[in-house]
């Protein structure tokens, strides 16, 4: 099986989040980097079924340079190969223009299936995969938590609200992972050895052939026009309650019930 | 034509309440410009649901009524949201941003070769580009974004965050006729979780645990103030990472995304991972014994407490105030 993981490089989730200079993105000074949480399913996903079927995985990033690092992760975990789409915003979030460039580079590149995170950490847009999918006319899957492989269908459980759909697709197609679909591995010394010494296929936007008359080869479809941080939220009222949990009790209740008007 | 189109979401022929909210903001957004709101519908024998649409805002209900559609699928739901599309030519399309909104709405954008910009908390209209707010890097900060001037504007409203209303009004019922599908990824089977629990997604309140609770068996304390309630039982990851509760009840970054009228944080510490799925409830409540817990820092109230002695304490409260 030849399998296509897609990573996003994106600030790791417990980092602390300031505004830039231009109110527009974040200011990266001491955010550390890491492949996005769901990704790192969807790349398990791959390495396991390669593992029992055979094949190979490529791993796929559309970012900047320090996105590189982020490859050489998936590599160290035992990806085989890794692709780099040179460009884009250091934070990125428009979902059609990335899945343009993403199509553009895998459309001619031989893949059994496409698999991406449900989501991107950080953009949060859960867009990417399923406009893949519909760029390269191929079927998809989202949010899946288990899937049963075959040689050209599967099988696979997708979570929706108070259940799951089982959906049955033929190969190829797009998956995009949810928690539960794995226990991602973490790298061993001997992959991260190994990694550096992996080649990683450095590609330029412009060279992908797309409209080239706009902004880095792909026309805008998301703009954004500020970031904030949230407003502050007003003290809460906190009761004490070590000594006498019962009257904190009674008087939370009263509380929500009389100046909350929840029940 | 101009105007809002809103993808409306069913299952089992009922309508979803996420799609009544994002038909109802549509009406309060088109009230500034005139423009006329029409729905989309798919499924089998829903028919007789496109009607009462018109209660909510929509002047045309469009329904695609066909066997293939009796589940959902992304390929053929896509197919029936583009013929809608077509005919009224709209601004903006709506979807609620629930697991079904959130599957369909990128890949009917990417099929009309714009963006879309996905679970969406506070809208505008400046002119006639919506302005949307929506959380991003795990609700730490907030994007205020637009289409950068691509049309129809593909918008998926976050659930229970902007309200359902009833505006009165009816609905004229146009059926998509003549649509041709092929559907590939079919879903052959809609498998319910949980024996007809609440989901954490749809709840309107949640009671939710952590690892504070020592253990799965005090889960039972978490359900019996939820029953109260009327609530669904969230949890933390760490109790779902310790097996305690399915994933299913997980909130946060990698669980459920949920904006409840009242959540109800049990021995929660509150971890900006947490916070990611819980902080836009709208009303907060913190029950942890160390008063230094992250979680009283979003709360709007709180106990610093023993949960197992605060929470069956409010349980008697609470059955005081429902005279039960
Ligand atoms: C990539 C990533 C994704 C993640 N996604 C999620 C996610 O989706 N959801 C999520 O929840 N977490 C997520 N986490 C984990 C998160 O960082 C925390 O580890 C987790 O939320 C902690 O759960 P907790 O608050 O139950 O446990 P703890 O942090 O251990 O807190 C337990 C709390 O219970 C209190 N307590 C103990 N006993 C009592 C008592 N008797 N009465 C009252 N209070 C008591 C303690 O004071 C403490 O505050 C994620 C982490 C990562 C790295
Ligand atoms: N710049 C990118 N390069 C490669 N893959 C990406 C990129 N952005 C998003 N993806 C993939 O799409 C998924 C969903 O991202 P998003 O739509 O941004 O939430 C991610 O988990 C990745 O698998």
């Amino acid at each position: 099986m030849k399998c296509i993981v897609c990573m996003t490089h994106v600030p790791d989730t417990a980092s602390v989040i300031k505004i830039g200079a231009d109110g527009k993105h974040i200011d990266e000074s001491g955010i550390k980097w890491i492949v996005s949480p769901y990704d790192e399913y969807a790349l398990e996903e791959a390495l396991l079924l390669t593992e029992s079927k055979g094949g190979e995985v490529t791993v796929v990033t559309y970012g900047p340079q320090r996105a590189e690092a982020g490859l050489r992760e998936c590599l160290a975990r035992g990806a085989h190969n890794a692709v780099h789409i040179v460009g884009g915003e250091s934070t990125l979030g428009d979902s059609l223009a990335i899945a343009k460039v993403l199509a553009a580079a895998l459309k001619d590149r031989e893949h059994d299936v496409v698999l991406c995170g449900i989501k991107g950490v950080g953009t949060d847009n859960a867009q990417v995969g399923p406009m893949l999918a519909e760029l390269l006319g191929l079927p998809h899957v989202s949010g899946v938590t288990k899937i049963e492989w075959s040689d050209a269908s599967i099988v696979a459980h997708r979570e929706v609200e108070g259940g799951y759909e089982v959906v049955e697709s033929p190969l190829p197609a797009v998956i995009t992972a949810q928690k539960g679909l794995n226990e991602p591995r973490y790298a061993a010394l001997k992959g991260i050895m190994a990694a550096k010494r992996k080649p990683v296929e450095k590609l330029e936007v412009g060279a992908l052939g797309l409209d080239e008359s706009a902004l880095a080869g792909v026309e805008a479809t998301y703009s954004v026009r500020s970031l904030e941080l949230p407003p502050a939220k007003e003290a809460g009222k906190i009761i004490q309650g070590e000594d006498d949990p019962k009257a904190a009790a009674a008087e939370l209740v009263k509380l929500l019930a009389d100046e909350a008007k929840v029940f | 034509m101009a105007g809002i189109l809103v993808f409306i979401e069913q299952r089992d022929g009922s309508i979803r309440k996420g799609s009544l909210e994002a038909l109802s903001e549509a009406k309060r957004q088109a009230a500034a410009t005139g423009w006329p709101v029409a729905a989309v519908l798919a499924g089998e024998g829903v028919s007789g649901s496109a009607a009462g649409l018109g209660a909510y805002g929509a002047s045309q209900v469009f329904v695609a009524d066909d066997p293939n559609l009796k589940l959902y699928s992304a390929e053929g739901y896509s197919e029936a949201v583009a013929a809608a599309v077509e005919k009224v030519s709209p601004d903006a399309v709506f979807f609620s941003a629930t697991a079904m909104g959130r599957d369909l709405a990128p890949r009917v954008a990417a099929r009309l070769g714009v963006g879309a910009l996905a679970d969406v908390t506070g809208l505008s209209l400046d002119g006639d580009t919506f302005v949307a707010t929506r959380p991003v890097y795990s609700a730490k900060a907030f994007a205020t974004v637009d289409t950068a001037g691509k049309k129809p504007q593909v918008i998926g409203l976050r659930p229970n965050v902007f309200s359902a209303e009833e505006s009165g009004g009816s609905a004229e019922v146009v059926n998509l006729d003549a649509l041709s599908f092929s559907i590939r990824a079919v879903v052959k089977e809609l498998v319910s979780s949980g024996g007809g629990e609440i989901d954490v997604a749809e709840a309107d309140v949640i009671v939710s645990g952590g690892r504070g609770l020592k253990g799965p068996e005090n889960f039972a304390l978490m359900r019996e103030l939820a029953d109260l309630l009327g609530a669904a039982v969230g949890a933390s990851r760490a109790a779902v990472d310790a097996g305690w509760i399915d994933h299913s009840h997980q909130v946060g970054q990698t669980g459920k995304v949920v904006s409840p009228s009242l959540y109800i944080a049990c021995g929660i510490s509150g971890a900006i991972q947490h916070l990611a799925g819980m902080s836009s409830s709208k009303i907060i409540v913190a029950i942890n014994k160390d008063p230094d817990a992250p979680i009283f820092k979003v709360a709007d109230y709180g106990v610093v407490g023993d949960l197992f002695h605060v929470v069956p304490a409010m349980i008697e409260e609470i059955k005081k105030i429902k005279g039960a």
